[in-house]
């Protein structure tokens, strides 16, 4: 099938491609299929693309590539819907808020995108843990002389 | 809105499977308890508008976009 991309033109995908997200995500809760593309080859980003709305492009990267100490729990309920069997097939990834410069860009810790790569289901989490905000800064801001 | 009073360790009912108790009160804060079924995702009202509001931010258009990315893919490790 044919989707039409924010940032990468019109592509074809295969009906394997598509991530699910069974109750769309906070603030998008119609959107409920989405593909993952790679912005280019060498780099550590990616775009999660709305199937259904050309302009819905989210920038998204693997959490721990670069919070190397994030952690959290999956509860039972969130493996249920997902249905994921194995630690091994899940994928996370944190949605950014990119600024220009890029040094001001902020992650959501507090909401994951949690992915069973085995069935492409895939749901944005609502985290309890204090430790993690939703507009954290990927780099420390700089102290002002 | 429906606007209901309740006292200590009364609860109100809403549906067939959502209860909620209010469990204390000290002050200006009060403690509820609310069974639900797991599917039913509970969470506090600010919180989850922070991830709306934060998504929503996040989906707007910067034209500079890939741009910025793209320059940033070089040195990022």
């Amino acid at each position: 099938m044919e989707i039409c991309t924010k940032y990468h033109g019109v592509i074809e995908a295969e009906q394997k491609d598509i991530v699910h997200f069974q109750n769309g995500i906070p603030g998008f809760l119609e959107e409920k299929s989405f593909i993952i593309l790679k912005l280019d080859a060498a780099s550590p980003f990616y775009i999660l693309q709305s199937t259904e709305t050309t302009e819905l492009g989210f920038v998204i990267m693997n959490s721990f590539q670069f919070f190397t100490t994030y952690e959290f729990d999956i509860s039972d309920n969130d493996k249920g819907q997902l249905k994921l069997e194995s630690e091994q097939d899940v994928a996370v990834y944190t949605i950014l808020n990119v600024k220009d410069p890029f040094e001001q860009s902020t992650a959501n810790l507090k909401a994951p995108i949690v992915l069973n790569t085995k069935n492409n289901e895939a749901k944005q989490i609502i985290l309890n843990d204090p430790r993690y905000q939703t507009k954290q800064r990927l780099f420390p801001e700089k102290a002002v002389k | 809105m429906l606007v209901l009073t309740r006292k200590l360790n009364e609860s109100i009912q809403i549906g067939d499977n959502i209860e909620i108790t209010v469990l204390s009160v000290q002050g200006d804060q009060i403690k509820l308890g609310i069974k639900a079924p797991k599917d039913i995702e509970v969470h506090r009202k600010e919180v989850y508008m922070s991830i709306q509001e934060t998504n929503n931010e996040a989906a707007s258009i910067l034209p500079n976009i890939l741009e910025i990315l793209k320059n940033t893919s070089k040195n990022f490790k």
